[in-house]
């Protein structure tokens, strides 16, 4: 029984080599469409074989680390399918041409295109980064002071509450023609309609979490000495913290819709703005290159948020985890 | 000597959502010796609470006064620290800070670091400085709740049923906690229970409460030495005469709910 486990193992550990080794051999050996353009070089299977040594070297380095080799028999299936599902791809499109040519482009040019262009595309990323920052910490920052104001005193609710249920509920895209008549550059109008995106579901969150905080909590604070401005920071918004990242994270995903759409209609730059040119020059194989680098960029991003809220919230019981 | 505590024809009414007026306290008149461990037993819903919230601070009497040391409790201090039936620590902070939360937000942590670290020893936490509240038992956090009510070293410490969801075993080592503690700090300590037996435990004053208007019934001193004996002659007999005091209060009022 143990042994026939063990050898179950091997095999799983076995399927990813099996999976990247057919790909490389039909994207080597099987000739291309003649429809297709060719690309400079076999992208497709460079970025296989870099797999393929790259898992090797993490299997071999697993067999003296046990901890390793139990990861990445977890995780191998997923990257066999990964690679079976390119590999696919690959035949319908560059081998095959049974998808239409023009906006099916062969992995390999996609490949090629975040290679041959990515000093367009890492200008792109950072000026994208740039007003993305700019918003989100810009938004996040007055939905943070705003929701506390509102969820502590009774007079800024009275006051701010109707406004923000009248402006909150507009996609902040709507505000495009506006703010691009009012602010003096494209940068800065996008940073603030996205800020505007980050805004809104944080101060909702964050007055909603404040006021929600147990009333027993201010009650042993203020016997215990506390103020009432330590309150608000000492036990408040520490108490309101899930709430508060739940409008972080809602309306950071907001941010991205926000920021793409503004960049497909008013931009230069900026890798929404990149992947709309190329649409509209018809080169497919970077349209797909500037969404990976989008999803790259995205994923890293609400990563790193994740990552800052398990840090911030290890004291909760059965966190979401990303 | 501190902690001594004097209510004077303390009165308080609730207005309920209906606007109806309800009449929880009814000239409670009563004075509280410092050091003295105080116990308010009464039936439920009479209005204990209240008195200890009053005594808090986190409410004011409609009319009379609460006064500490001769001065006039009119908001929350650290002075009278309040202890809950629920731990209410603070989920974020890791036993240690929830402890030393006082001291910091009173900014005097940096001098008197020693009295955090001596409330983990009292209290027999050592070792679990580094865990958040929920990763302990409900007796480990109550443990912390008292010694977090205490680091500060409150003149008074109020305490609303804080035992009342442990279980039996944990319930009896906490009553000797208290007593402990009371010994070593001579901290006024006034607490609302239910339960007859642990206020002859722990008392040297029980005030009987009637039901709601509440008035004081009855002040019965306890003069038994410590450690007390559950099934001394003299304790039973405490524990008959309280509850023929409670049989009488619970008459008065009209019944609940008829068969």
């Amino acid at each position: 029984m143990k042994k026939k486990n063990l050898i179950k193992q091997y095999f799983i550990i076995l399927l990813p080599v099996l999976s990247v080794t057919a790909a490389i051999i039909i994207a080597l050996l099987l000739p291309d469409s003649r429809r297709h353009q060719t690309a400079a070089h076999p992208y497709f299977a460079f970025l296989l074989t870099g797999i393929l040594i790259a898992y090797i070297t993490a299997v071999i380095i697993g067999i003296f680390k046990k901890a390793q080799l139990k990861k990445i028999t977890d995780k191998a299936p997923l990257l066999a399918a990964a690679v079976l599902f390119f590999n696919i791809l690959n035949i319908v499109t560059v081998k095959t041409a049974l998808l239409p040519v023009l906006y099916f482009p062969s992995l390999d040019r996609v490949i090629g295109a975040l290679f041959e262009d990515r000093s367009l595309i890492i200008k792109c990323v950072l000026y994208s980064s740039r007003i993305l920052i700019t918003g989100v910490i810009g938004g996040a920052a007055a939905g943070f002071f705003m929701g506390v104001g509102i969820g502590f005193s009774k007079k800024i609710s009275y006051w701010i509450s109707p406004i923000i249920r009248i402006l909150g509920p507009i996609p902040s895209t709507a505000w495009i023609p506006i703010v691009l008549i009012v602010f003096p550059t494209a940068l800065s109008a996008s940073a603030f309609i996205i800020g505007i995106a980050v805004w809104f579901p944080v101060t909702v969150l964050t007055s909603s979490g404040v006021s929600n905080v147990e009333k027993s909590y201010f009650e042993v604070s203020s016997t215990l000495g506390a103020k009432s401005i330590t309150q608000i920071f000492k036990v408040g918004v520490p108490a309101a913290m899930p709430s508060i990242f739940q409008g972080l994270f809602n309306g950071i995903c907001a941010s991205f819709i926000t920021l793409m759409t503004a960049e497909m209609i008013g931009a230069k730059y900026g890798i929404g703005w990149y992947v709309n040119w190329q649409k509209d020059m018809m080169v497919y194989s970077n349209v797909y290159a500037g969404l990976v680098v989008i999803a790259v960029l995205f994923y890293l991003i609400i990563t790193v948020m994740f990552k800052l809220r398990d840090r911030v919230l290890v004291w909760q019981k059965g966190v979401i985890k990303w | 000597m501190v902690g001594q505590i004097e209510f004077k024809n303390v009165k308080k009414s609730f207005r309920k959502p209906d606007g109806e007026i309800v009449n929880a306290l009814n000239g409670i008149k009563l004075t509280v010796n410092s050091g003295d461990f105080v116990c308010l037993i009464g039936p439920s819903g009479c209005g204990k609470s209240t008195l200890l919230r009053l005594l808090a601070g986190l409410d004011t009497p409609t009319d009379g006064a609460i006064y500490l040391d001769g001065e006039k409790i009119e908001k929350p201090s650290s002075d009278r620290c309040l202890m809950f039936q629920n731990h209410t620590l603070f989920p974020w902070l890791n036993i240690y800070d929830n402890i030393a939360f006082g001291l910091r937000v009173r900014k005097i942590y940096k001098e008197k670091k020693s009295l955090a670290d001596d409330m983990i020893k009292l209290v027999g936490l050592t070792g679990f400085e580094k865990s958040f509240p929920h990763q302990l038992s409900g007796g480990m956090c109550q443990r912390a709740s008292l010694a977090r009510a205490l680091a500060g070293r409150p003149k008074v410490l109020l305490l609303d049923e804080p035992l009342g969801a442990l279980d039996a075993f944990t319930r009896m080592n906490m009553q000797d906690e208290l007593l402990n503690v009371r010994e070593k700090q001579n901290t006024t300590m006034i607490m609302v229970t239910h339960d007859v037996d642990e206020s002859i435990y722990l008392s040297d004053k029980i005030v009987v409460m009637s039901s709601r208007p509440a008035k004081v019934e009855k002040i019965i001193d306890v003069k038994l030495p410590h450690p007390r004996d559950r099934n001394n002659p003299e304790f039973i007999r405490l524990r008959n005469d309280i509850l023929k005091v409670l049989h009488y209060a619970g008459n008065e009022k009209d019944p609940e709910y008829y068969i």
